[in-house]
């Protein structure tokens, strides 16, 4: 065997060929079949792409590291389960590109904060954090309420993400900057066609309290506010075969 | 040294094949500049734009001069100093942001400004993890790779001015990085922030830096590859792979500074801690156990302690490595026969890993007393022992029962640290301490009892540290799953961050002192190269690059 081994010592590109087989294969086991074994993935109701104004919030949220602090996925633990509710599903990621799953819970988990705190908690939050919780280490993001939203290139993204396959319709974004001027304003006349679009529990109203500018705090309060509340729990039942992971 | 064929070679189509590829990325950098609507897109436009301005002129300037001549018969080792410069300026920057997040989180309210998000911990935090992976690790294993490529090969660096090229380009990829970062231009993928253009200009490097590093091995006058150039191969090709999978994305538009990964949610998930997973075994594992296989007997002066244990462990671990990355995603939304493959991979690890730590420990083995005469060879027999500790740690937290508790705690960050600062550091340490006088041609270092107190003091810090963050994560996982008698959650989530106030500031006290030590190190380097010598140390150890290196020498033992 040592004599075999020889041979890889002398010759470099079968120690590169070598070294490419051998750290391939745990990969292609433990990934591949992820895409095609169709238990990986619940069968849930409710799962929708992202608003137009949520996708931007995202973006925000991706752009600032929440991440780094704030995890995104509810272990099937007792006590987490009990602090943030139901456990979360794949199925709630399915359109994420990328996962927000994070790794570390410097703040809590924000798998379902959506609903949890009224609009006026996030903005006071979000510009002082020490203002309504004295004890918390988080940055302070007061500049989002004054810094206008660039949504020039929505569209742009939508379709991006229609490329990654998510199932955004061609209305969807033809009429993209529309659906986000409705979405951050509950007087907007679009706003039927935007429920139409994405589903009647889509929040709309003017999230930052000042109707006179769409802002990053709108979308990223957006955002904030759907996180979490999107699958019928009603009809999903854990226990089913079919869900049994 | 080894002398072959004495030829003085001139850089010819090379040197116009680069000029030509500059002066086309000026103007698709131009074009980039004026067309896009993303300001932080046409800032990295106008970085890319002055780069490539100033290698061209350069370029130029050194053509005419006639200054790229190359001596074939001697060793390339201008492009291996600049690499420790830059080493040590990386390792300064990158640990002064994780002082400054430090600190954030021990004061909140004095180290944040409202008004400026740029500091704020969420863009700073990548800059510390990427400026000293990437910029402090990255630069040591580059141009430590080229030291011992070019010594155990017996052959001068391949491509002429390419390692110059990977060089610069590494540095562009850098600062193009961490200005992305406080811009807010990312990913999101934990150690893979960069965007889709950083991702395409560190591919064309990285590749020219595997062409480098083989071409080497090609010209070698040696029949055999010495074991660290095996561990040096693994990592460039696999960090290849790893970089290349897990960067895959559309772009919102060619001339947009953001784009959304192909993949989504769990499979994106496994995809990025399949990468995260062997970001840590291939970069922090891989390429400075190929320091460790070449510096350790280099500087005890002794062949390597097992030639056989060294095959075992080279292809044990680069297997098993790979499957370790779903012990990030135990509990989570992963089916669990995937988190169950890779927590039992996990624990397999532990063997090769401990193989490893016992083939470079037992190579002192009739030397013993240098770690006490010795002060580089402890630094980097310690990385060792930092080395087996965490390869242990690691283990114990990848199994589920302990994971629930370790997940989403500080208990991850003392474990990522000790390996990191224990581990990666010293044994990068070490090497540079060895290299800086056979590179700059001193006779020892500038003072041996300036790396006692580098030593003793960045040791402290790392102990201070890690159990800092054993006290804080253990002590919040309980007090998240804590019950009243009657049945309630114990505490609010608040009530941890604040129970944590203490630790977070023996952390930053801990990461403090590691930084002191580092300063203390480019001071005594500084001087080295200074050419001082500092007059009233006596008995200090001084090795001496020899002719036969420590290739010839274990072939020799094995044989």
């Amino acid at each position: 065997m040592w004599k075999h081994h020889q041979k890889l010592e002398r010759h470099s590109l079968l120690l590169v060929i070598g070294i490419l087989v051998v750290v391939a294969i745990g990969g292609l086991v433990e990934i591949s079949p992820l895409f095609y074994l169709e238990s990986t993935i619940e069968k849930v109701d409710g799962i929708r792409p992202y608003t137009p104004l949520e996708l931007e919030g995202r973006d925000i949220y991706v752009r600032e590291g929440c991440y780094l602090c704030h995890s995104q996925m509810i272990r099937p633990l007792r006590d987490e389960v009990e602090r943030y509710g139901h456990y979360s599903l794949a199925a709630e990621s399915m359109y994420d590109h990328p996962f927000q799953w994070g790794s570390k819970r410097t703040g809590p988990d924000l798998a379902r904060v959506g609903g949890k705190y009224s609009d006026g908690w996030h903005i006071d939050h979000l510009t002082n954090p020490r203002a309504v919780v004295p004890e918390s280490v988080m940055p302070p993001y007061a500049f989002l309420a004054k810094k206008e939203l660039d949504y020039r290139d929505v569209a742009d993204k939508l379709r991006a993400q229609r490329t990654v396959r998510v199932p955004y319709t061609n209305a969807m974004i033809a009429n993209a900057a529309k659906d986000l001027e409705a979405q951050a304003d509950e007087f907007s006349s679009d706003g039927s066609a935007l429920k139409q679009r994405y589903g009647s529990k889509v929040n709309q109203r003017d999230f930052d309290g000042n109707p006179d500018q769409i802002s990053e705090m709108d979308a990223l309060i957006a955002y904030l506010q759907m996180l979490g509340t999107t699958v019928d729990f009603s009809t999903y039942k854990a226990d089913a075969g079919e869900n049994l992971r | 040294m080894a002398q072959p064929d004495q030829v003085n070679t001139r850089p010819g189509s090379g040197a116009v094949l680069l000029s030509i590829g500059l002066g086309l990325g000026i103007l698709l950098t131009i074009f980039m500049a004026a067309r896009t609507s993303d300001p932080r897109y046409q800032v990295h436009a106008f970085v890319f734009m002055g780069a490539f301005i100033a290698a061209l002129s350069a370029l130029v300037l050194g053509l005419s001069s006639g200054r790229f001549v190359q001596d074939q018969g001697r060793y390339e080792d201008g492009v291996i100093r600049a690499g420790v410069i830059a080493s040590l300026f990386w390792a300064v920057v990158g640990m002064l942001v994780g002082l400054v997040i430090a600190l954030q989180l021990a004061w909140p309210s004095i180290f944040y400004f409202p008004e400026i998000g740029w500091l704020n911990f969420g863009r700073l935090r990548p800059v510390h993890t990427s400026g000293v992976i990437f910029a402090f690790g990255g630069n040591v294993l580059i141009s430590t790779s080229f030291y011992v490529v070019q010594r155990t090969c017996k052959a001068r660096l391949a491509g002429g001015l390419a390692p110059w090229l990977v060089f610069w380009g590494y540095q562009l990829f850098i600062v193009l990085a961490a200005t992305g970062y406080v811009m807010g231009v990312t990913q999101s993928r934990e150690y893979a922030e960069p965007e889709w253009y950083i991702d395409l200009w560190l591919t064309l490097v990285w590749v020219t830096y595997l062409l480098v590093f083989l071409g080497t091995i090609w010209k070698r006058k040696e029949p055999h590859i010495y074991v660290a150039n095996w561990f040096y191969l693994a990592f460039i090709v696999t960090i290849a792979m790893l970089h290349i999978v897990n960067n895959l994305a559309v772009p919102v538009s060619p001339l947009s500074s953001h784009s959304y990964s192909l993949f989504s949610g769990v499979q994106d998930a496994l995809i990025q801690w399949w990468y995260g997973h062997n970001a840590v075994g291939f970069f922090l594992t891989a390429g400075f156990l190929a320091i460790m296989y070449y510096f350790i007997p280099k500087r005890a002066e002794r062949p390597i302690y097992s030639y056989r244990l060294s095959i075992i462990h080279f292809w044990a671990l680069i297997f098993i490595y790979i499957w370790a990355g779903p012990h990030h995603l135990h509990y989570t939304a992963l089916p669990q026969w995937a988190q169950t493959l890779g927590m039992t991979f996990s624990i397999m690890l532990w063997m090769p890993s401990w193989g490893g730590m016992i083939n470079g420990l037992m190579t002192l083995s009739g030397a013993w007393d240098k770690l006490r005469t010795d002060a580089v060879m402890r630094m980097m027999i310690v990385s060792l022992a930092f080395y087996g500790m965490s390869t242990f740690e690691g283990p114990v937290m990848s199994v589920r029962a302990v994971n629930a508790l370790s997940h989403y705690t500080d208990w991850t960050i003392g474990h990522v640290h000790s390996g990191a600062l224990g581990w990666v550091g010293f044994v990068s340490f070490g090497a540079i301490y060895c290299m800086v006088p056979w590179l700059w041609k001193r006779p020892r270092l500038y003072s041996d009892r300036l790396v006692e107190w580098h030593f003793w003091i960045a040791t402290t810090g790392i102990l201070l540290y890690i159990a800092a963050m054993w006290v804080s994560g253990i002590m919040e996982g309980l007090m998240w799953r804590k019950y009243t008698p009657e049945g309630f959650l114990a505490y609010s989530f608040v009530q941890t961050v604040s129970a944590k106030h203490v630790t977070n500031i023996v952390r930053a006290l801990g990461g403090a002192m590691y930084l002191t030590g580092t300063l203390i190190m480019v001071y005594n380097v500084w001087r080295t190269i200074a050419g001082h010598v500092r007059q009233d140390e006596t008995g200090a150890v001084l090795v001496q690059p020899s002719a036969s290196g420590p290739a010839s020498a274990g072939l020799a033992a094995a044989q």
